[in-house]
């Protein structure tokens, strides 16, 4: 039995490993074979020859791209994931340092999502081609197409420049900001460990925004995608049997017909909340929130090809996670899948 | 169906709430002895002043450092002495003297001597970051500095050059590149013998008017003010920049007063808080050019007739009321206003026929298809679209390549473009840096346009001691590249910054190592 566990999770290592080490492979190879220079990129107008020789070098673009990647996944193996070319830290830092900020507000917007998304759907769903319906759609299809750029900016003129409800940009308040020490990096539950509820509540109030935002956009899609699942188990036989049987309502699309709706919502959600903490590029340059998203875009533009690698496997590795957790939950929702 | 309704106005009723309960936590103004700045900073790769190169990190070493001699910020044609009170040239024209200023601290509490002087110099060489070209121009070298720098007696620095330059080049360089660092310190991190280069492209061992607090990349950089700076501590105790890189956002946030001063507003945005009653301007031109570089290797545009034909093809009058309004100032010379022999003639308008018959002259009546690479960047943008608007009338088709800002600058560096759309700076307040830049290394290289006649021309005005004299040669260079030069030059860049009315004494110079903070005073 033991024996059987130790295989199970060992085979879940191994797909994980390879899934890693493709992922690794592709983005380093991607990387090299841009059609910029990244030393031309660093060394600035008047670089001599041997400048560039010797930053190729520093940064080790002078081997063969072959031992290039081997020596980059020796430094790995050490934790070592290289030091960024734009903010002179090592990535590993940068990464500690800005992967809270977004697993903060994802979270808060995937919670909008489900908890206002699930039922909006259901509700769609029972009251198919009514006005209700017809709202409710309408809500999710202007929040699955509106820019969310667009939406951010708006949100704030309204909310916080017009009617000054809420704050601005920023996870604090500028004269909070450097009074927090960092434990977790999630600011709510930073400001709770050190016991300052005022700065509790201000993190709050800078996360409202934001994370509305990214849950109306969750909200869009898990809504329509409960409306359509719902649907297709409300056509089913065992729910006119349990209708003809006098079953409440209630309890058959809550009961009955959510349980096998459970099983593909499961796999909305966790990929919805998987783009969430890729990071919204868009959301968090609006709303100055120095995530992840922020952090690989500015990679990529900078050319820093440590800190473009770090995040890769970062969000790789997030995506994985994520994918294991779903497979663990569907064996307790489904029992097939045991 | 009801329970399910009372779910979702539940929750929705849930999300309504916290908007309200948000309203009590509405903010208030920036304190008082608190300069507040949105300010894009994501330039910044290093505060080592061995390294900084950018725009963000030179104004940051201009607050936080002292440098022998500096720009006088009030009056940018002169010097202003600051860490060297005075200097004497030797008479052969190579040896330079600097007096230290007696009694300057640095943050740490040690002395500034004539040792720190020469370590910073020495070491600014040695690291061979991307600014060490300016000193390397002197003949200082990795291999030779260490005897061409020279500690003369304990307050007293001695500087030899390969050969005699104009004082007043030399002079310029030095305001930009001799920062003086805290040598005892910066050593106490050395690693590796990399002469501390590491720990201080996050630390500072200056000692300006004000010290490094706290730097987080990419995020913000609080500085404090330096209550013993010698030449008077700075009316605000703390500046915090925060980099915030939606200009959007950095409007919105100027208005509501949440901080002081807005850097990066474009030109809609300005307009747009012109009315608001709460804020005030404070701008400066820039020695920054916006041109288009043309590669001479591209077979129409190694055509000096058509080149010029183009130089009629621009809307510089309407982009000025336009685009430009209130970020840019007409202007066609290569060397900026305000440097020595600066001609700010304008002799192009927007001519068709008078293109039309250079272009037929040229051998091409029809016109022709070039790229030109943009950084994907609004201004830049909106320019192209212009250019390719005005010149298609006389068939010069422009295609617009659309790319960020590393991708477009690193194909132009490898000189891969046919026209190059973007904006050069002046290293250093001197005329020679464009002169060099445009007509002999790295601008002319790129755009294929080398000549030996002309470097040596270059060089020529660079060793001019008679400053009057050199000024003409700067005149005359000028009005040649205007004839034949494959640069077309449209606009000086105006740097402005959206301030709140309460703030003054916000300084922007011409260069970035000039924008000061210390006499900001918040009423």
């Amino acid at each position: 039995m033991i024996a059987s566990q130790a295989k199970a999770v060992g085979k879940v290592l191994a797909s994980i490993l390879t899934t890693m080490l493709g992922l690794l492979l592709v983005t380093f190879v991607i990387s090299r074979f841009l059609p910029t220079d990244p030393v031309l990129a660093i060394v600035g107008d008047h670089a001599s020859e041997s400048r560039i020789a010797e930053v190729r070098e520093q940064l080790g673009l002078n081997h063969p791209i072959p031992v290039q990647f081997l020596y980059y996944l020796g430094n790995i193996a050490r934790g070592d994931l290289g030091v960024s070319l734009r903010t002179a830290q090592p990535v590993l830092d940068d990464l500690i340092h800005v992967f809270p900020a977004t697993l903060e507000l994802a979270t808060w917007g995937i919670l909008l999502g489900v908890v206002l998304g699930i039922p909006l759907g259901v509700w769609a769903a029972v009251k198919k081609d009514s006005a209700i319906d017809h709202v409710i759609r309408f809500v999710g299809l202007v929040g699955y197409s509106s820019p969310i750029f667009w939406l951010g900016i708006m949100g704030l003129l309204i909310f916080y420049a017009k009617l000054g409800w809420l704050p601005g940009p920023g996870r604090l308040d500028f004269g909070y900001e450097d009074l927090v020490t960092p434990i977790t990096g999630i600011m709510t539950v930073d400001t709770l460990l050190q016991g300052d509820y005022d700065m509790f509540w201000n993190a709050v109030s800078h996360l409202i925004l934001p994370a509305s935002l990214l849950g109306y956009f969750s909200l869009a899609y898990i809504s329509r995608m409960t409306r359509s699942l719902m649907l297709s188990q409300l056509r089913q036989e065992y729910v006119l049997t349990a209708r003809v049987k006098g079953v409440p309502e209630r309890r058959i699309v809550w009961k009955h017909a959510m349980g096998n709706v459970m099983v593909p919502l499961l796999t909305v959600v966790a990929l919805s909340y998987g783009n969430l903490l890729e990071g919204s590029v868009l959301t968090e340059t609006v709303f100055t929130w120095h995530g992840i998203g922020l952090y690989i875009t500015n990679a990529i533009f900078g050319q820093d090809l440590p800190a473009v690698m770090g995040g890769t496997i970062v969000v790789g590795l997030v995506y994985i996670l994520i994918n294991t957790l779903t497979d663990i939950l569907y064996r307790f929702l489904d029992p097939r899948a045991k | 169906m009801k329970p399910f309704m009372r779910s979702a106005v539940a929750a929705l009723g849930l999300t309504v709430g916290a908007f309200a309960f948000g309203a009590g936590l509405a903010q208030a103004a920036t304190p008082k002895d608190t300069l507040v700045m949105a300010y894009v900073i994501d330039d910044i790769i290093s505060l080592d002043p061995a390294d900084i190169y950018e725009f963000t990190s030179s104004e940051y070493m201009a607050n936080t450092y002292d440098r022998l001699v500096m720009i006088n910020p009030q009056k940018t044609s002169e010097l202003k002495f600051a860490a060297a009170e005075s200097y004497t040239v030797s008479d052969d024209g190579k040896t330079y003297d600097f007096k230290i200023r007696p009694g300057i601290k640095f943050h740490s509490g040690n002395d500034m001597t004539a040792e720190d002087a020469a370590f910073s110099l020495i070491r600014f060489v040695k690291i061979n970051g991307n600014p060490a070209f300016i000193m390397n121009q002197f003949g200082l070298t990795k291999d030779n500095v260490d005897k061409m720098v020279r500690v003369k007696d304990p307050m007293t620095l001695e500087i030899e050059t390969d050969a005699a330059y104009s004082p007043s080049f030399f002079l310029n360089c030095l305001s930009y590149t001799s920062v003086v660092v805290d040598k005892k310190l910066v050593m106490s991190h050395e690693k590796d013998g990399d002469m501390g280069n590491a720990w201080m492209k996050t630390n500072e061992a200056g000692s300006g008017p004000f010290s490094l607090k706290a730097y987080k990349p990419n995020e913000s950089l609080v500085l404090d003010a330096n209550p013993d700076y010698w030449d008077g501590p700075a009316k605000v105790k703390h500046v915090l920049i925060k980099n915030v890189t939606e200009s959007a956002t950095q409007q919105l946030l100027v208005q509501k007063g949440d901080v002081d001063i807005a850097r990066n507003l474009n030109g809609d945005q300005l307009k747009a808080v012109k009315g608001d009653g709460n804020i005030k301007f404070v701008d400066s031109p820039k020695a920054t050019l916006w041109y288009m570089g043309l590669n001479t290797k591209n077979q129409y545009l190694g055509n000096v007739d058509a080149r010029q034909a183009m130089k009629y093809l621009v809307d510089y009058d309407g982009l000025q009321k336009t685009q430009f309004a209130g970020i840019g100032i007409k202007h066609q010379t290569f060397l900026p206003d305000g440097q020595l022999g600066a001609d700010n003639e304008t002799p192009f308008t927007y001519d068709l026929a008078k293109a039309k018959e250079l272009l037929k002259k040229a051998g091409f009546p029809n016109g022709f298809d070039v790229t030109i690479d943009v950084t994907n960047k609004s201004e830049g943008r909106e320019l192209a679209a212009s250019l390719q608007n005005s010149m298609a009338k006389a068939g010069v088709n422009l295609i617009i390549r659309l790319a960020d800002n590393k991708t477009t600058l690193t194909k132009y560096r490898a000189s891969e473009h046919d026209i190059y759309l973007g904006q050069w700076g002046s290293d250093y307040q001197d005329p020679h840096s464009n002169a060099d830049g445009y007509l002999n290394s790295p601008l002319a290289k790129r755009n294929q346009w080398v000549s030996p006649e002309r470097a040596a021309a270059v060089t020529a005005a660079r060793d001019e001691k008679d400053s009057a004299k050199r000024a003409q040669m700067y005149m005359d260079l000028q009005k040649q590249a205007l004839q034949d030069s494959p640069y077309i030059i449209m606009f000086q860049q105006v740097e402005t910054a959206a301030v709140r009315k309460n703030v003054d004494g916000f300084i922007i110079g011409p260069t970035f190592d000039l924008n000061l903070y210390r006499y900001v005073v918040k009423n």
